[in-house]
């Protein structure tokens, strides 16, 4: 039933992307709430006391926060279903976690540095960001998904920062696609899939709102 | 107990939470291991090998895979050797709240109290106080709303483990930096909370001697006055 799932979500957050895969990967009915940033609704505030952000996903009235956390609760609260986002050996469930945490730690702070700012600033951060790529692309090697032939937690945790891709080579003049070409072959691969695909928006439509964003970030310094 | 745990190595140093955070949910689990101390000035190879990413402490290898970040290898350590002892709860909403926690004590607690002891300066000082005792009241009413004798109920569980910084090495920085933080006025949960969590016999016999980590600590703030 709908009304027993409910996500506070903001379309072009990467974490609630995130989540909304995982629900769609599941073939879990929600009922999705846009929130206002700027003027946080007393659900929100309710649900979500400590951090104040969104994701969060209310199950039968019980509230779940940060992203991740989430997307693992889906996983093993609709346990039953067919596809799971975890394996079931612990090693490779671990190293699916670090995995995640490390996208986690590295990709969106650093991120919001190459498009958010200029010169050395945005240089430092784009070599960041492209030794995080570099990792990565190791890391996923000649594998379909990050989990092997399972999309799973990591591909998850990586593919809403697709969306960036176009915002973080045109501010900071450089190619993924050229860079890190097997990163964004499995990003195409992933995008084809309709949970992806329905969950993640149009890079130009995250552009306009991300420059967006950094005129605003500006004018209050 | 009784099952085999194949070949267990633990890359450690004394002085760090993170690392006692692993050693501990080992004891609880009764897994055999062989302990490795780490200089973090001369990282070993082996160190370099099996945490190439990080370089640091703890590192877990079992049966010759590396796992790293002690919040992961506390999850891996509950689900390998799922026999006995559970570290965390077994109902998806409870497991994601102790996730949700465990999370909250390593991005908000650990680095605004230790922000808050090694800044000097008198405003700044006052500033990082306050944060940190802000997110310590998140878990002082998480604990008083539960009324239970850990984070985990009757026994201790991930976020006990994950809040030993709390109960053990917190104090020792408030003593060496001249820091007042954790009163028993403004946290009397929390307080009764790390008395039965430091003299719990597992946790007690793995912590690292009080004198040598108050001296560290003396020694850094001394330096940085």
């Amino acid at each position: 039933m709908a009304d027993e799932v409910v996500l506070l979500d903001f379309w072009p957050s990467p974490f609630g992307m995130r989540v909304r895969i995982a629900l769609a990967e599941k073939g879990i009915d929600y009922e999705g709430r846009e929130e206002d940033l700027s003027n946080k609704s007393p659900l929100l505030l309710k649900m979500n006391p400590v951090n104040k952000q969104i994701p969060v996903l209310i199950h039968k009235g019980r509230p779940i926060s940060e992203s991740l956390i989430i997307v693992q609760y889906i996983d093993e609260a609709w346990s039953n279903n067919k596809s799971p986002l975890l394996p079931s050996d612990p090693y490779q469930r671990a190293n699916a976690r670090f995995w995640a945490d490390y996208i986690d730690k590295k990709i969106y702070s650093t991120g919001r540095l190459v498009w958010g700012t200029t010169g050395e600033v945005q240089e430092k951060a784009k070599e960041e960001l492209r030794e995080s790529f570099r990792v990565l692309e190791k890391e996923l090697a000649e594998k379909t998904y990050f989990g092997g032939d399972m999309f799973g937690l990591v591909d998850v945790a990586l593919i809403p920062f697709y969306s960036w891709f176009y915002t973080l080579e045109t501010t900071a003049n450089f190619s993924i696609t050229e860079e890190f070409p097997r990163l964004v072959s499995w990003a195409k691969r992933c995008m084809q899939r309709d949970s992806v695909s329905n969950s993640v928006p149009d890079q130009y439509k995250i552009y306009d709102f991300l420059l967006d964003l950094k005129k605003k970030m500006h004018s209050i310094e | 107990m009784a099952e085999d745990c194949g070949e267990v190595q633990f890359f450690g140093v004394g002085g760090s939470p993170y690392a006692r955070r692993v050693q501990i949910a080992l004891k609880l689990k009764g897994v055999k291991y062989t302990y490795f101390e780490e200089d973090l000035r001369n990282k070993s190879e082996l160190l370099l090998k099996y945490n190439p990413i990080y370089k640091k402490v703890p590192v877990l290898v079992h049966n010759g895979k590396p796992l790293a970040e002690s919040l992961v290898i506390l999850e891996y350590i509950d689900e390998n050797w799922n026999k006995n002892y559970a570290i965390l709860p077994q109902h998806p909403y409870d497991k994601a709240m102790a996730r949700f926690w465990a999370k909250f004590i390593d991005e908000k607690c650990i680095p605004t109290v230790v922000k808050a002891a090694w800044t000097i300066q008198n405003e700044e000082r006052e500033k990082a106080i306050q944060e940190a005792t802000e997110a310590l009241q998140f878990i002082e009413n998480e604990l008083k709303r539960y009324n239970h004798k850990f984070f985990g109920g009757d026994t201790i569980g991930l976020v006990d483990i994950a809040a030993s910084f709390i109960a053990y090495w917190l104090p020792l920085l408030e003593e060496a930096a001249d820091l007042t933080l954790l009163t028993v006025d403004k946290f009397p949960n929390l307080h009764k909370w790390s008395q039965e969590f430091t003299n719990h016999p597992v946790v007690k016999d793995n912590l690292p001697p009080r004198n040598g980590l108050l001296g560290f600590y003396k020694a850094r703030y001394a330096a940085l006055k």
